[in-house]
């Protein structure tokens, strides 16, 4: 777990949409350091901002309707104020990226290779043989048996977890500085999930890339991450280093996801749910986010102040009035 | 693929079947006697009873059927009532004028659209997406036969540059075949360029929003080979399939058209033949009409099968 120089500095993140009723505010405010090697997890239910706050990194979101405003700073660099041709240096060579349901993320009517290849030729300036080549390479470090051949495949000629390993192939293919894997496993059977995982780990390890990992699932965090954002109506509501979370919980939110996680050898225990729904990011309740959903919204300021996002430990930051007392902070 | 293309094939047969039992019924649809009805008023008795047989008009309908289908499937579709001449020469000879027409209007409809079309929806929402959006409404509401006039008038009488009507043949003069094609060509094709326009903007448009594009932008490749690469490929499926059915539609709706301009295509042969109460001609122009919308339906399916690979392994 040893992690180097901020790579990547997110400042302020502001993603809005414009809607038929009005500013939909999916993003807001969302900053972290991202360290080299390090694995960094965004935790967050459907809806929280965490895939469109990644998105919005290298501006892949529509504009209009949508709208970011902040800093996302690469080596020195802010990619949201980078002209569109500097922007496309970045994505694909800088900043990989593997999106969930690869499905509906590989193109239907291109070969396998001809998506792995085309970001070789255009970012690296390789060759048509040299970039097929690559992408044999790229293919078999992913663990796919018969590289030549599924090169001159398409993507329904494949399995899901197939598929899912070519968009780990097309994230990793110009060897990015940061790798955004957002729900990469989560549409895969579990033994797929613990062998993408690994993979993903594994190649981290020898390309020394940091990863961006979002999911909505706790129990894989635990396994792969370094630090944890949890996200909440658009909002971090507590980060910190992945043990810290599970063993001094701060945010009573992180909590609920923490008791709703069933737990091997317990199985009498009666999983805890959160009642209750997410915000509506067109009309975010005044004061926390959570406080709606909220079991100790005891502080009057809860439904009026936003809690700010403070210190509580070293590395440690939590938006919230309340302490949880130790007992429910498992 | 090869059982994908049997199938298709198989297809296009049992349509092709149940088209000319339309045809076939076609004469005997029309109230009274086909042939009294042809020969008009005053007509020799003699003339009558020799049509009438000919036509197998006295034996029961079914046995009609199975002998015109036999004789239609080996090339034979009867004689004209009015002409004599058999029915095979007479819509051969105009196939070539129609199809040249409808092949025209299509490649200019398909040059208004394509571009028109990806423009519109790569700057979807604004000003040059509005006014595409408003001629192709304007495109899609005016009939053929005014687009005809209106181009005569233009192109024609008042400037002289093109002839108003009449056809010559390429082997004779290309130049002048040309000069005819154009106008009534261009009649048609705006419509169709409209019509394709709507479409390859609304395909255009759904590409443009699915997940694969997005991958395709966090890759960094140029917008242009985002664009052509990956949506347009997409897009073009959909695009192949009503650009096929305006193909159809061309070679056999054209009639208004090619009866203004004087072009002597399957429609107006079809028209005169109305006129004329020349039954065996309808059939026959109405019989070729079908089987090239279904030839030309077969084509597209095929056609789909090299550009969606996954239609190729169902």
């Amino acid at each position: 777990m040893s992690t180097g120089d901020v790579v990547l500095s997110v400042r302020d993140l502001r993603v809005t949409f414009g809607t038929a009723r009005g500013p939909a505010r999916v993003v807001e405010g969302v900053s972290y350091d991202l360290h080299a090697g390090e694995t960094l997890a965004i935790v967050g239910e459907s809806g929280s901002g965490k895939s469109v706050s990644t998105l919005a990194l290298t501006r892949l979101i529509p504009e209009p309707p949508g709208r970011v405003e902040g800093e996302v700073v690469l080596a020195g660099q802010d990619l949201l104020t980078l002209p569109p041709g500097a922007l496309r240096k970045v994505r694909g060579r800088r900043i990989g990226m593997i999106f969930q349901d690869p499905m509906t993320s590989l193109n239907p009517v291109l070969t396998v290779g001809r998506q792995v290849t085309e970001g070789l030729e255009h970012h690296l300036g390789l060759s048509e043989k040299d970039a097929r080549r690559r992408a044999r390479e790229l293919l078999d470090l992913v663990g796919i048996p018969d590289p030549e051949r599924r090169l001159g495949e398409y993507p329904h000629q494949l399995s899901g977890g197939m598929r899912q390993r070519v968009m780990i192939a097309i994230g990793l293919a110009c060897e990015p500085e940061v790798l955004v894997a957002d729900e990469a496993t989560t549409a895969l059977d579990v033994t797929i999930q613990a062998q993408i995982v690994e993979l993903v780990q594994r190649l981290q390890a020898e390309l020394g890339m940091a990863v961006i990992w979002i999911t909505h699932d706790l129990g894989v965090v635990a396994g792969i991450a370094d630090r944890v954002l949890v996200m909440y109506g658009g909002r971090v509501l507590e980060e910190a280093a992945a043990d810290d979370l599970y063993a001094d919980t701060r945010h009573p939110y992180t909590a609920g996801l923490l008791a709703s996680l069933p737990v091997v050898g317990e199985a009498g225990r009666r999983l805890v749910s959160i009642t209750g729904l997410p915000p509506d990011p067109v009309d975010l309740p005044p004061g926390c986010v959570f406080h709606p959903r909220c079991p100790h919204r005891d502080d009057p300021r809860c439904a009026t102040e936003l809690p700010p996002l403070r210190e509580v430990a070293p590395g440690h930051r939590v938006a919230c009035f309340y302490e949880l007392p130790a007992e429910a902070r498992r | 693929m090869s059982g994908y293309v049997v199938r298709r094939v198989g297809q296009a047969v049992v349509v092709m079947l149940g088209v000319s039992v339309i045809v076939f019924l076609l004469v005997h649809l029309v109230p009274g006697d086909p042939i009294r009805r042809s020969l008009g008023t005053r007509f020799d008795p003699h003339v009558y009873q020799l049509l009438y047989e000919r036509a197998g008009f006295d034996q029961p309908l079914y046995r009609q059927y199975v002998t015109w289908l036999g004789n239609a499937l080996q090339g034979d579709l009867g004689v004209s009532f009015r002409t004599g001449r058999p029915v095979r020469g007479m819509v051969l000879e105009r196939l070539p004028a129609t199809m040249s027409l409808a092949f025209a209007a299509l490649f200019i409809g398909l040059v208004i659209a394509l571009p028109a079309g990806i423009i519109s929806a790569v700057r979807s929402g604004s000003r040059t997406d509005y006014s595409v959006s408003a001629l192709s409404q304007v495109g899609v509401s005016i009939p053929d036969f005014w687009w005809a006039i209106m181009l005569i008038l233009l192109f024609s009488l008042t400037l002289g540059w093109l002839p108003p009507s009449g056809y010559k043949s390429p082997l004779e003069s290309p130049v002048g075949f040309l000069r005819h094609l154009t106008l009534p060509a261009l009649s048609v094709g705006l419509i169709s360029g409209s019509i394709l326009t709507r479409f390859v903007r609304a395909a255009m448009l759904d590409a443009l929003h699915r997940d694969y594009t997005r991958t395709a932008r966090s890759k960094g490749l140029p917008e242009r080979v985002v664009i052509n690469r990956h949506v347009l490929r997409n897009a073009l499926v959909p695009i192949v399939t009503v650009a096929g059915l305006q193909l159809g539609f061309l070679l056999g709706g054209v009639v208004v058209v090619e009866v203004i301009f004087a072009w002597p295509g399957l429609g107006r042969l079809a028209y005169d033949a109305v006129l004329r109460r020349d039954y065996p001609v309808l059939q026959g122009a109405v019989l070729l009409v079908a089987l090239s919308f279904v030839v030309i339906n077969l084509l597209v399916d095929l056609l789909y099968a090299r550009l969606d690979p996954r239609i190729r392994y169902e």
